[in-house]
C-alpha cells in the first residue's frame, strides 16, 4: 500500500457532515475505530441527516454518554418510539412487536426488571459457580491439544449457552436451541443467519411456544430459583401478555448469550495481540479479576444503546430536538482519553479498570453484569490451570452488525504445560 | 477529620478517617474496601456502592430521596430494605463522625 491510498482512509477523509459510522460492514471489518477517534476530536456530538436507519444523533465522548444515560425522563428507551438500537424495533419489516424492559420507561421497566433480577443476583450466582465450573472444565477437557479448533464454537457458545441453560433450568439435550434463538433475535437477513424476515418471526415465535410449555409447566410447579420459574410466580409478570413474555425472554437470551460469548472470544484474541500481558497473566493468576473487566471495556460487546429523546435537550453543547434518535456509541466511549487513560492499549491489570461503559449506567444497566463477570473469570481460571496457552493461529472473522460487536469464527490451537 | 466505618456482612470492620468533604464511597474505593466497587466513578449511576446505614445513623445519614435518582437505582439492588444508601451520595462530615455502614451480604 503506498502513503497515498494511506490518506485516503475514509475515515480521515468523509467530509463530517456525510460522515455515518452505522454501517455493519465498518464493524465486521473492524476499521470502525478510526471513525470514531476523529468524531471524538472533531464533533463529538454528531448529527447524520441521513442514514439506512434514518437520521440519527452518536454521543461519542464517556462523560456524555454518561449524561444521556442518567436521563431516563429526557432520554427514552420506549420501545414504541423505536427502543434501544438504532435500527428501530417497530419499523415495519422486522414487525414482530415485541415488548422488553430494557425498552420500557419508568414506572413499567422497574417492576419488571425487579421481578426477574433475583435470578442474577450475587446470592443466587453463590449457587451456580460450582455448577458453571464443573461445566466450564467439562468443555475444556474435551478439547483436543494442538489442533485447530474454532474457539467460538466449541468454547465461547457452548459455555455461554451451558450457563444460560442452567439459569433458565432449560431442557439440557435442548440446550443449542438457545445459541440458536439468540442468533436468530438479532439477525437481519444479509447476515445469512435467516434468509428473511418472516423466516426470523416463524423461528422466534417457535420460541414463544417453547418457552410457554416451560412456563405453563413452571406455574404448576413451587417456585425455584431459575428465571421462568421466577417470572411465572411473581405478580409483576405472571400476566404479561404474550408478546411481552417473549420479549422479555429474547432479552435475557441475547443478554445473556451474545454479549459473554464474544467477550470470551475477545480476551483470547486481546492477549495474543498482547503478548507481555498474556506473560504477566501466567506469571500471575491473581490479576484476573482485574482483567475481566478490561475484556469488557477492549471487546465492548454491545457496541451502543439508543434513546429518543422526550423533549428538547442538550449534550455536549449541542441542541437535540424533541423525537430524535440519540446514539450513545459505548465502542467509542471506552476508548476515550479524556477519561481512560492510554485506552487503546489493553492492559489486564489496569488500575480501575471497573470504570467502563460496556454495562451502560443508569436504570438501564445491564442486569446480568455479575454472571458474565462470574463466567469469564471461572473459564479464565480454568484455562490457566490446564493450558500455557491458547494461541491464535488464523484471522478471526468477525460478525455483521452495527450492534453486536463478536466473532463468528476464532481459529486457535492449545498448548498444554 | 471524621471517620466511616464499613462493617463486612462476616462482622470485620474498616474504619476510615478521611477529610471532611469525602464520599463515603471515595473513602472505601480508595482504601479497598472489599464489596464498593463504585463502578461509575460516583455519580450515581451504577449502584455498586450499596450500603446499609446502621439504624442509629438514619435520623443524621438521612434516606435516599424518594423518587430521585439514588431511590430509582436501590430498588434493583440486591437486598435494598430502608436503611439503603449509595456511598457516593454521603458526603462525610464531622457531624457524621463515627458513620456506620454496613455492607450488603453478597455484594462480592
Ligand atoms: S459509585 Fe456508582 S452509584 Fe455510587
Amino acid at each position: 500500500m503506498t502513503t497515498d491510498t494511506l490518506t485516503r482512509d475514509p475515515a480521515s477523509t468523509v467530509p463530517l457532515s456525510q460522515m455515518d459510522v452505522s454501517d455493519p460492514k465498518l464493524f465486521q471489518s473492524d476499521t470502525i475505530g478510526s471513525y470514531f477517534t476523529r468524531l471524538r476530536r472533531e464533533d463529538p456530538v454528531h448529527y447524520c441527516p441521513e442514514s439506512a436507519y434514518g437520521p440519527y444523533w452518536s454521543v461519542t465522548k464517556f462523560n456524555d454518554i454518561m449524561q444521556v444515560e442518567v436521563n431516563h425522563q429526557t432520554f427514552s428507551s420506549e420501545s414504541k418510539l423505536g427502543g434501544i438500537t438504532l435500527q428501530d424495533m417497530q419499523s415495519g419489516e422486522a414487525s414482530l412487536e415485541l415488548e422488553m424492559f430494557i425498552a420500557m420507561d419508568p414506572p413499567k421497566h422497574d417492576a419488571q426488571r425487579k421481578a426477574v433480577s433475583p435470578a442474577v443476583a450475587p446470592s443466587n450466582l453463590v449457587l451456580l459457580e460450582p455448577i458453571i465450573r464443573e461445566r466450564a472444565g467439562f468443555i475444556l477437557d474435551s478439547l483436543p491439544v494442538g489442533e485447530e479448533i474454532d474457539w467460538v464454537d466449541r468454547v465461547s457458545i457452548e459455555l455461554t449457552t451451558m450457563t444460560l441453560a442452567t439459569l433458565f433450568d432449560f431442557p439440557w439435550e435442548e440446550r443449542r436451541k438457545l445459541t440458536r434463538w439468540s442468533d436468530v433475535a438479532t439477525a437481519t437477513p444479509e447476515t445469512g443467519v435467516v434468509s428473511s424476515f418472516e423466516q426470523r418471526r416463524e423461528e422466534l415465535l417457535d420460541c414463544a411456544q417453547y418457552f410457554k410449555g416451560l412456563w405453563d409447566k413452571r406455574a404448576n410447579e413451587p417456585p425455584k430459583p431459575d428465571l421462568i420459574s421466577m417470572m411465572v410466580h411473581s405478580p409483576a409478570t405472571r400476566d404479561m401478555p404474550y408478546l411481552e413474555f417473549l420479549g422479555n425472554l429474547i432479552l435475557l437470551i441475547v443478554g445473556g448469550n451474545d454479549t459473554t460469548r464474544n467477550s470470551i472470544s475477545g480476551g483470547v484474541l486481546a492477549l495474543n495481540q498482547n503478548p507481555a500481558e498474556y506473560r504477566k497473566l501466567m506469571a500471575d493468576p491473581g490479576l484476573i479479576p482485574k482483567m475481566i473487566p478490561e475484556i469488557i471495556r477492549w471487546q465492548t460487546p454491545l457496541t451502543h444503546m439508543r434513546r429518543t429523546a422526550l423533549m428538547d435537550a442538550e449534550i455536549g453543547g449541542k441542541k437535540i430536538r424533541k423525537g430524535d434518535k440519540v446514539v450513545m456509541w459505548y465502542l467509542s466511549g471506552n476508548r476515550d482519553d479524556e477519561v481512560i487513560d492510554r485506552p487503546n492499549e489493553f492492559i489486564i491489570d489496569r488500575p480501575n479498570s471497573r470504570h467502563h461503559l460496556s454495562f451502560g449506567f443508569g436504570v438501564h444497566r445491564c442486569m446480568g453484569n455479575r454472571v458474565a463477570e462470574l463466567q469469564l473469570r471461572i473459564i479464565w481460571e480454568e484455562i490457566l490451570k490446564r493450558f500455557s496457552k491458547v494461541e491464535v493461529v488464523g484471522a478471526p472473522e468477525r460478525t455483521l452488525s452495527n450492534f453486536i460487536r463478536g466473532f463468528t469464527r476464532l481459529p486457535v490451537k492449545l498448548r498444554g504445560h | 477529620m471524621p471517620t466511616v466505618i464499613f462493617i463486612e456482612p462476616d462482622g470485620a470492620e474498616y474504619p476510615i478517617a478521611v477529610k471532611s468533604g469525602t464520599t463515603a464511597r471515595d473513602a472505601a474505593v480508595n482504601n479497598g474496601v472489599p464489596g464498593i466497587d463504585g463502578d461509575c466513578g460516583g455519580e450515581c449511576a451504577c449502584a455498586t456502592c450499596h450500603v446499609h446505614v446502621d439504624a442509629a445513623w438514619m435520623s443524621r445519614a438521612g434516606m435516599a430521596e424518594p423518587g430521585g435518582m439514588e431511590a430509582n437505582l436501590l430498588q434493583f439492588a440486591e437486598g435494598s430494605t430502608e436503611n439503603s444508601r449509595l456511598a457516593c451520595q454521603i458526603t462525610m462530615t464531622d457531624d457524621l463522625d463515627g458513620l456506620m455502614l454496613r455492607i450488603p451480604d453478597g455484594q462480592h
